[in-house]
């Protein structure tokens, strides 16, 4: 094995070339391995989820309808010291993320009390009205978040993006495990990995915990989708099938006496709790968009009446707007009291004069997002850009400041990828999966990590090209 | 389980057969057209249409029934929906649509069918690998159905699964019967002529039930036996009463989960009391083409009737 670039933290290799603990015993296992076989196993990985059908579906694209991430068979390994630092600085985030919604759809003490500007919420589009003083079973809003982290440094993870709306990925967390374990048995009882697999019973279980009171005792779970369609589809069989819960479309449910329903062969049979990934938006057509048909007329009334529990609940977005992003540091302190464990990434907000300036003075070093973007749509990457599209970028900046928010690029984390040519270091981030309950916290030990393909890249989306490795915490 | 979902396996199933059939059908054809004159394989592509039912919209496209012509509308053909190709793809949609109701097995064969064979029928298919066509879809189609046999829970999925794969056969067997009896031959002197013995061959391979009925019958090739095999031989896993056999046994299957039967049963029921007392002299007596017309119909109701009682559709 030959060490990476230095030029950023290296996953695996120290300053001088030497292994990390961590990867102590991947590498020997590694080492020992034919080449020419793990180029075939490269190869084996791909027709194993074509022919799975993991696969995505990229918007726009008719050619590809349904498109394959790519895989890379080095795994990202955190130690388990690592991870316990990492699990306690998530849940105290995740913690004052609910309590910080639950206040915003109440009381608003954080506006009161002068620690978030109140024209954050003015007028904007993920802040639902129809949530105002109600509060959901359980006083449960975000069920499943996702925390996007990236790695500068030995000790220095820093939150990146909250995911509090329908974080996907975790089907790939465990499809990219099992992808391991298949290829590489042996791996696995040499290297003790915590495992992840369990992450659907925990996932069912905690949506159980927080059905409404009229469920009974073992609440009926059901995942709801747009359909075949959806860029996530895959994802949503996934968990509903591993759950043991039915998935439904909108067209599967319809009120039948005060409760939602789905149509089964043998009548209409209440749910208690609605994992939906099917955005706020569209939830409900007499609620908000009329002319939606991927959602359930009437589902807002049953769920303000208590009859229904809906996952994540609607208005949640709201967390995920980066201008409130921006505010976490304050957040996480006005509800827990603690200084937070995890650092956000230091951002300039558009909005404030001061920070404009400077992000227009330097551009080209910045990455600059778009406040309600996701997906990597919308975003300016400074340093890979070319003068062409900075000036067409700082246009739409002054046109709009406060739809923006802007980063310094990080030197983010490099982990290696598996190449015909050998290893070669490239860009990752990993989004830890966090299920909430009235029970409480529960974070499956590892997550999603996407690792830029493209040399250089700081970009790990997968609807722009980047792969997803499996991501390993190492028992004690 | 979701009335969308038994419509999905529903269809999925009936999608699977119908690309198995129509590929019986071809390799009739196929075999025809390279062992009689040019005159001769143009009927039997026109009678492969028309037993499909796409014989108008062909004609709609081409003036004349050239093989590879015919084929490739079949197989392939890019403005026919109801193409070998659109069934798979309309099979691996409903699969999709319905994954959380099959085996991982179940789910990946289709998967893989639909990848093998869209892969084989990307370009345009000639006569010389016809025949390899052919036998991938029967063997990509076959590989479906043993996955689910050997994998599934014999459950309302299963019973759902099943019931769309015997509507199907039973619908196409008796097709295949009426476009021998009605459409190909050209008048009725010529019962019992050498074209016709040909044809009923023709028949028995389309439904791949040649070697058995020789098994059966010593050789001897006889239309009334033959119209007894397909029709009332419980034994053939093609005749129209083993279809309804079977029809009725996973019918039972969910009249016994869901402990209740529904109007589809009734009809059911009436229908194979119907079949049950025929003999093939009382059938051809009262006009084969009549017969099989009524059977088709009701074949029709049952399956209009198992979408209504199990909330296929709202």
């Amino acid at each position: 094995m030959q060490p990476g670039s230095r030029a950023q933290y290296d996953e695996m290799y120290d300053p001088d070339g030497g292994v990390r603990p961590a990867y102590a015993g991947f590498c020997n296992w590694y080492d020992a391995q034919d080449r020419d076989w793990l180029k075939k196993q490269d190869i084996e990985a791909e027709r194993f989820f074509r022919r799975t059908g993991i696969t995505f579906n990229v918007y726009g694209d008719d050619a590809a309808e349904e498109r394959l991430i790519p895989f890379d068979m080095i795994p990202r390994i955190i130690t388990a010291n690592e991870w316990r630092k990492l699990s306690r600085g998530i849940e105290q985030r995740v913690r004052a993320l609910n309590a910080f919604l639950h206040d915003l759809y109440h009381r608003q003490e954080i506006v009161r009390a002068g620690r978030l500007p109140e024209r954050l919420l003015q007028g904007n589009e993920a802040f639902l009205p129809q949530m105002a003083g109600f509060s959901p079973p359980g006083d449960v809003y975000t069920h499943v978040v996702g925390i996007d982290l990236v790695r500068t440094g030995p000790d220095e993870f820093m939150v990146l993006e909250d995911n509090a709306r329908t974080p996907s990925g975790v089907s790939y967390m465990l499809e990219n495990r099992e992808t391991m374990m298949a290829m590489f048995p042996e791996l696995f009882s040499r290297v003790a990995v915590r495992p992840v697999s369990d992450y659907p019973r925990r996932l069912a279980r905690s949506l159980a915990a927080c059905a409404p009171d009229c469920a009974g005792e073992r609440p009926v779970v059901a995942v709801l989708t747009p359909g075949i369609f959806n860029s996530a589809y895959f994802e949503h069989a996934f968990l509903a099938d591993q759950m043991g819960a039915e998935l439904v479309e909108g067209s599967d449910l319809r009120v039948v006496d005060g409760r939602i329903a789905m149509r089964t062969t043998t009548g209409y049979q209440p749910i208690d709790v609605i994992y939906r990934r099917v955005d706020d938006d569209f939830l409900d057509p007499l609620s908000f968009n009329k002319d939606s048909v991927l959602g359930v007329a009437g589902i807002m009334d049953i769920y303000r009446a208590g009859r229904i529990t809906i996952a994540n609940a609607p208005g949640t977005g709201i967390a995920d707007d980066k201008a409130i992003y921006s505010f976490m540091p304050e957040i996480v302190e006005f509800y827990t009291g603690e200084k937070p464990l995890l650092n956000n990434v230091p951002t300039w907000r558009c909005s404030e004069p001061e920070s404009l300036k400077y992000v227009l003075d330097n551009l080209k070093d910045l990455v600059v997002k778009e406040v309600h973007g996701s997906g990597g749509y919308g975003m300016l990457i400074g340093p890979t850009s070319s003068k062409g599209e900075i000036a067409r970028f700082e246009k739409k900046l002054r046109a709009k400041p406060e739809n923006y928010i802007a980063q310094p690029t990080l030197a983010l984390s490099t982990c290696p990828i598996f190449t015909k040519a050998g290893l070669a270091p490239r860009h990752v981030d990993l989004r830890p999966f966090c299920l909430v309950s009235p029970g409480g916290i529960d974070i499956t030990p590892g997550g999603l990590t996407r690792v830029a393909l493209k040399k250089g890249s700081l970009v790990v989306n997968s609807s722009q090209g980047g792969g997803t490795k499996d991501s390993w915490v190492l028992e004690d | 389980m979701l009335g969308r979902s038994a419509n999905g396996i529903y269809w999925m199933a009936r999608y699977l057969e119908r690309a198995e059939n129509t590929a019986r059908l071809l390799d009739v054809g196929f075999r025809m057209a390279l062992t009689r004159g040019a005159q001769a394989a143009s009927e039997e592509w026109k009678s492969v249409l028309i037993t499909i039912g796409q014989d108008v919209a062909y004609r709609q496209r081409f003036d004349d029934y050239a093989g590879p012509q015919v084929f490739n509308f079949i197989l392939r053909g890019p403005d026919n929906p109801a193409s070998v190709l659109g069934m798979l793809e309309n099979a691996r949609t409903n699969a999709r649509a319905v994954r959380t109701a099959l085996t991982r097995e179940a789910w990946e064969t289709t998967n893989e069918a639909w990848m093998v064979l869209r892969e084989m029928l990307a370009r345009p298919v000639r006569e010389g690998n016809l025949g390899e066509v052919i036998a991938a879809i029967r063997r990509q189609t076959t590989q479906v159905r043993g996955a689910m046999e050997g994998t599934m829970l014999r459950n309302e999925i299963f019973n759902f699964s099943r019931i769309g794969t015997f509507i199907e056969r039973a619908d196409n067997t008796a097709r295949i019967l009426d476009v021998k009896y009605y459409v190909l031959l050209p008048s009725l002197s010529w019962v019992g002529s050498s074209l016709d013995n040909a044809q009923w061959e023709t028949v028995l391979r389309s439904v791949a039930g040649d070697r058995a009925y020789r098994w059966l019958n010593a050789g001897r090739l006889d239309p009334r036996g033959i119209a007894q095999f397909l029709v009332l031989d419980g034994r053939f896993p093609r005749s129209l009463v083993f279809s309804y056999d079977k029809l009725a046994s996973n019918m039972a299957g969910l009249a016994r989960q869901y402990g209740s039967e529904t109007h589809a049963h009734e009809l059911l029921r009436s229908a194979r009391t119907k079949l049950q007392d025929a003999s093939i002299e009382k059938i051809i007596e009262g006009g084969l083409h009549e017969f099989i017309t009524d059977f088709i119909a009701g074949t029709n109701q049952i399956d209009l009737a198992i979408a209504a009682e199990y909330r296929f559709i709202e």
